[in-house]
């Protein structure tokens, strides 16, 4: 590789990634603000099924008569909001599998590694979908499925990087001190490895946007009447020739979205590698 | 020395066989108790909500759930492994029977996808990574990050939209009659597998191009070029071999991310293939077909698994001196 190709590169990826930093802030800002800014409720029934649209609705209205483009307004929060809580509990769950694996080492730490492949070996859909199977589909299940997705992972890291800080001086210090597991996690574990774990969150957290739309796309995760980009674009499927706009929307919004978190989170890991 | 390599060869591959029988045991059991542990059973299901709290007793003690976990559990592996599946709740037919012509649609499916894909995935790869951070990889580094970010469900909804609302060239869904091939249909197969290409290259291209990347910088390729050799020929003899073990690499990779693709593409266009009877008896809580259906899929991309380590292990001699 030429000295100038690898600093260009990094350039180019400034440029895109501060784009796509800004779009994802004004799309974040739509997401949060939209349910004030939307003109009609969200299932308020405005006007006839998928008529086209007009002055008084822009983006047209739904399979049931429902203002597309307040429902749109109000269909990122969901989006948003499930994903994150699914980060949180997988962070909280595997954090705590990684953290004592790693410290532990030995048996506990086979055990739990193990417990962890068997969960790998199932492709994501399906465990989601099997999981669901049993209530036919709820919130919980889908927050509890994306996570669960999600924990090996984060375990994985979170147990490399404990090992690693374990056999640091400040650790044993604080061991022959005579300092408590739980303290040694909090103040000498914790801080030290707070950055590589954070390194993947946002690609995990695109994943998670991801796995929750495809489960609310098939029907097994948030109900109906909820106005979710993702429920939208099912609901309205049968419009794909007589109202385009009403699919179009949530799409586009939901595939923005998607796109600008990863190559976010794509330039984000890509600096940290070259600052290295 | 020969022996010794082919012995201990033949002991990796029996390895890796167990490990799978073990693995798709694991998962019988994993399959068979989330859809049995979580609230709700079948027979709630059935009743739904005219249940009183006698004619679930009933219902229970008539499909034989009122009989302990495990006996169920065995009684149920048993059939599977003997070839009975169960009976759907819903259709009241042998699952076998309900999914039979399914299974093939899906697998026509998933075939003519590989079959596109891993030659597209390997020849852009291997375009894009003999030139890092030319344009053709610059571009191809950004579509695919967007490809990989964008849900299957919204790719074919937009595809369908262009493609079948905006320019009418195709039909919007895959309404192929019961009973008949997919493949009789071509026009039916088009939006699908274009949506899962678009996907499953996006993933695969950057896997591929990494490998020829490394393998075109690596130092024999430069010591190769330094002794005068043409650049085709250190392409041919040296950075093609290691971008055709990638291209395993690619079909497993790929089946792991087919599952799930292949189920959403299947709602999407409602084609009438395995993916679309799990999704919909999930919705219904038709618990026998989604345990027969959950255990087939997991069966399958175990094995492709499977035989992806088995080709890679004999694609790459490297491997084999690992333990």
């Amino acid at each position: 590789m030429s000295a100038v190709a690898a600093p260009r590169s990094q350039l180019a990826g400034h440029r895109v990634g501060q784009f796509a930093l800004a779009l994802l802030a004004a799309l974040l800002l739509v997401v949060a603000l939209g349910p004030l800014l939307a003109p009609d409720g969200p299932s308020e029934i405005v006007g006839a099924p998928f008529s086209a649209p007009s002055a008084t609705h822009p983006l047209g209205t739904d399979y049931l008569g429902r203002d597309v483009l307040s429902r749109v307004l109000n269909g990122g929060r969901s989006v948003v909001f499930y994903a994150l809580l699914a980060m949180a509990t997988a962070y909280t769950v595997g954090g705590l599998a990684g953290l004592v694996a790693g410290l532990r080492g030995g048996f506990t730490d086979a055990a739990l590694m193990r417990l962890m492949d068997v969960v790998l070996a199932f492709p994501p859909i399906l465990l989601l979908l099997v999981l669901a199977a049993g209530t036919g589909g709820s919130t919980a299940i889908l927050v509890a499925g994306v996570a669960l997705v999600n924990v090996p992972g984060i375990a994985r890291v979170v147990r490399a990087a404990t090992a690693e800080v374990a056999t640091k001086g400040y650790v044993e210090a604080a061991v022959a001190r005579g300092a408590r597991t739980p303290s040694i996690l909090a103040r000498d574990v914790l801080p030290n490895i707070a950055s590589t774990v954070a390194a993947d969150a946002g690609t995990r957290f695109a994943i998670s946007i991801l796995l929750a739309a495809a489960m609310n796309f098939l029907g097994v995760g948030i109900e109906p009447p909820s106005p979710d980009w993702s429920v939208m674009i099912t609901e309205n499927r049968s419009g794909l020739t007589l109202q385009p706009w009403a699919l179009a929307a949530p799409a586009l919004l939901l595939a923005a979205l998607t796109v600008t978190v990863s190559v976010v989170a794509d330039v984000l890991t890509r600096e940290r590698r070259s600052a290295r | 020395m020969a022996g010794v390599g082919r012995h201990s060869l033949r002991g990796l591959i029996a390895r890796r066989i167990a490990i799978t029988v073990g693995l798709l045991w694991i998962i019988s059991l994993l399959v068979f108790a989330a859809t049995q542990v979580l609230p709700g059973d079948t027979a709630s299901a059935i009743l739904g909500k005219t249940a009183t709290p006698e004619s679930l007793a009933q219902l229970r003690a008539q499909l034989g759930l009122d009989r302990p976990v495990t006996e169920q559990y065995l009684d149920w592996l048993g059939g599977v492994v003997s070839g009975d599946l169960g009976r759907s709740l819903a259709a009241g037919l042998p699952v076998g029977e309900l999914i039979g012509d399914r299974v093939g649609a899906t697998l026509v499916l998933a075939a003519v996808t590989l079959v596109l894909l891993v030659p597209i995935a390997l020849a852009l790869g291997v375009l894009s990574g003999m030139r890092r951070d030319g344009k053709l990889d610059q571009l191809v580094s950004w579509l695919t990050l967007a490809g990989v970010a964008v849900p299957e469900f919204v790719t074919g909804t937009l595809l369908a939209l262009l493609l079948a609302t905006w320019l009418g060239w195709l039909p919007a869904v895959s309404l192929i009659p019961p009973g008949e091939s997919p493949l009789a249909h071509p026009q039916f197969m088009v939006l699908p597998v274009l949506t899962l290409l678009v996907a499953g290259l996006a993933s695969t291209v950057r896997l591929v191009r990494v490998g020829v990347a490394e393998a075109a910088e690596s130092g024999y390729t430069e010591m190769a070029r330094l002794s005068g050799i043409s650049e085709r020929r250190v392409v041919r003899r040296w950075v093609l071999p290691n971008a055709l073990a990638a291209g395993v690499q690619v079909i497993a990779l790929t089946a792991q991310w087919l599952v799930g693709g292949i189920v959403i593409v299947e709602m999407v266009f409602q084609y009438p293939g395995v993916g679309q009877t799990l999704v919909q008896s999930v919705q219904s809580q038709d618990i026998p077909v989604v345990q027969a259906v959950a255990l087939i899929i997991a069966a399958i991309y175990v094995l492709l698994n499977l035989l992806a380590d088995v080709a890679l292990v004999l694609l790459v001699p490297k491997l084999r001196t690992r333990r």
